[in-house]
């Protein structure tokens, strides 16, 4: 047995391991995908996410067993938190389910492939840049897909804006249109507290090349997060003007804030 | 091209290993004439070959003689070699003399060799890029100018000129025996650059592969511009790991720091131009190819790795 598998062995959970092979992935010969994805690495980062997910976020999440057990499907969700945690939460969630587990893919934001080490490894655990090509390309492919239609409009918001739907981009809809993709809104409740962020500096983020700079403690604090799932929405691929398209994204904004509203009246505490 | 007459093909580019893998499948049902810019190849009785430079009058010479039906032009200069100007003169212009001489004489059927280096190696770029993507090279270094030129070239032709039957293909990286780019090279040494912290997906066809891809793309006049690319896929890093490549880390921030080493180590297998294709993904998407000219690699991944693995040192 080789170092590289022993220590393996004791990081990744046999049974995990099992559960991801069972997942069919669109992969290569060396389990890769065109976008970077790793067959392998995928066992690590979720080994480390269930500490994180069960241990340190403590996340309920119910309504997970909506989400299709195969095909395209369009995962939209709500963004806080600074860091793309809300992303990672819901991948496990869906990546642990019992029943029809899948490896979601997250659409990511367009600086994190020039940033050395975290850019690939992002990629090696299913997340994509965030460009519309890819999105459709994937859903072509039958994954499922995970789309924060408020971009950093919504990760970079301060605290005093928490729980607040910052604009939808409509491009989430008109892939889910075209490539007849359900759309599963999920209200995300407790990231807004992993970093509350009381300003973002414009100067210091431009001079970065980063999309914000938050003025915030340099921890990620215990909340616990909620996810509620809701039913899969339905849209036809009929050719209607941009206006008809901002209304059905007006819908699913609308079912994401029911989802939060109701994640926020079931939270017991912050933490 | 009836059953009587055997097609005569001019197969330019000869002194390579892609050419000759070629040729090699064709030679027993086509009369071939071989060229190169470069050198004189000998390629067996039966096949005329030459040396010469497309600029020059005496390549005319070659059309009026033979009375080609088709040519195959895969004798591009890499952008590894020669000066710009050079390569521009030769790649871009030798070129538009080829398809002038090639519509002047009547030719039916014309393969040109691209490369997705046209793309352009750009840190917002898709995966599984399709034909009708910009071409974004030639915003990274003027020395992908020519590989850019040469495409736009042979399309406008394409389109002007239907009756040449065009059909112009751009490859992922070409590998295995005898391939001498700077991927191979790459591949087959000791020790192999990578900028730190990118390890970016690559596509690797072996040569065997590519040369029947031409094959079938030559029998068949479908006009177009395709991508040629096995539906697999390997980080830079990894791929090194298997071919048993030491990496040698170069630092990558600031960005002007591994230019900066890479310009002044010039090295033939690292140029500093290429340096993004090392840092960000340009994977292509082949399957409009497979589908239309029923093309299906045969050398998986591995199997090129260990060839390269093992023929590190060459006795």
């Amino acid at each position: 047995m080789s170092l590289a598998s022993i220590i393996k062995s004791k990081l990744v959970p046999a049974e995990l391991s099992e559960q991801i092979d069972r997942i069919r992935k669109p992969i290569g010969s060396l389990g890769y995908d065109p976008w970077g994805y790793n067959n392998e690495a995928i066992k690590y980062g979720l080994s480390l996410t269930k500490q994180i997910y069960e241990k340190y976020f403590r996340v309920q999440a119910s309504g997970i067993e909506k989400i299709p057990a195969d095909g395209p499907v369009l995962i939209i969700a709500n963004h806080s938190g600074q860091l793309p945690i809300d992303g990672l939460l819901i991948g496990y969630a869906l990546a642990a389910r019992k029943e029809n587990p899948r490896i979601p893919r997250a659409m990511i934001e367009r600086f994190f492939p020039t940033v050395p080490y975290l850019g690939n490894l992002l990629n090696e655990v299913g997340a994509v840049l965030g460009d519309p090509v890819n999105c459709a390309k994937m859903l072509a492919n039958g994954e499922a897909v995970i789309v924060f239609p408020e971009g950093v409009r919504g990760s970079g918001k301060l605290y005093q804006d928490r729980y607040q739907l910052k604009r939808f981009g409509n491009g989430f809809m008109h892939l889910a249109m075209k490539y007849k993709a359900p759309v599963v809104p999920v209200g995300v409740v407790g990231c807004e507290e992993t970093i509350p962020a009381i300003a973002n500096i414009k100067p210091l983020a431009k001079a970065l090349g980063v999309p914000y700079a938050p003025v915030a403690l340099p921890v990620v604090l215990p909340a616990k997060v909620h996810l509620n799932i809701g039913d899969p929405m339905y849209f036809d691929d009929l050719e209607i003007p941009e206006e008809k398209v901002t209304d059905r994204v007006e819908q699913v904004k609308a079912e994401i804030s029911k989802l939060i509203d109701k994640g926020l009246s079931e939270r017991k505490r912050l933490f | 091209m009836n059953e009587q007459h055997r097609p005569r093909i001019l197969v330019t580019g000869a002194a390579g290993a892609l050419a000759q893998q070629v040729i090699d499948r064709l030679r027993d049902h086509c009369d071939l004439v071989a060229v190169d810019f470069r050198e004189q190849v000998y390629l067996g009785d039966d096949i005329p070959s030459y040396c010469i430079d497309f600029n020059k009058r005496v390549f005319e010479d070659l059309f009026r003689r033979y009375r080609f039906d088709g040519v195959i032009h895969l004798g591009r200069i890499m952008s590894s070699q020669l000066t710009r100007m050079r390569r521009y003169n030769a790649n871009v212009l030798g070129t538009q003399k080829l398809l002038d001489l090639s519509h002047k004489y009547g030719i039916k059927r014309v393969v040109v060799l691209s490369t997705f280096h046209v793309y352009g190696a750009v840190a917002y770029n898709p995966a599984l890029i399709d034909e009708e993507a910009p071409l974004k090279g030639v915003g990274l270094s003027a020395d992908l100018v020519d590989s850019v030129e040469l495409e736009n070239l042979a399309n406008i032709y394409l389109w002007r000129y239907p009756e040449l039957n065009i059909t112009i293909i751009r490859p992922c990286n070409i590998v295995g025996p005898g391939v001498r780019n700077s991927i191979s090279t790459l591949l087959a040494s000791e020790r192999a650059p990578v900028l730190a912290g990118f390890s970016p997906m690559m596509q690797f066809i072996h040569i065997d592969d590519m040369a029947d891809a031409i094959v079938l793309a030559y029998n068949k006049p479908k006009r177009g511009v395709f991508n040629v690319a096995p539906e697999d896929w390997v980080a830079y890093q990894h791929a090194l790991r298997l071919c048993g490549c030491n990496r040698l880390l170069i630092p990558s921030i600031p960005p002007v720091l591994p230019k900066l080493i890479l310009s002044t180590l010039n090295l033939r297998s690292f140029p500093s131009y290429l340096m993004h294709f090392f840092k960000y993904p340009v994977v292509i998407d082949g399957r409009a190819f497979a589908r239309e000219f029923g093309f299906k690699p045969r050398r998986p991944l591995k199997e090129i790795f260990r060839f390269y693995r093992e023929n590190k040192k060459p006795v």
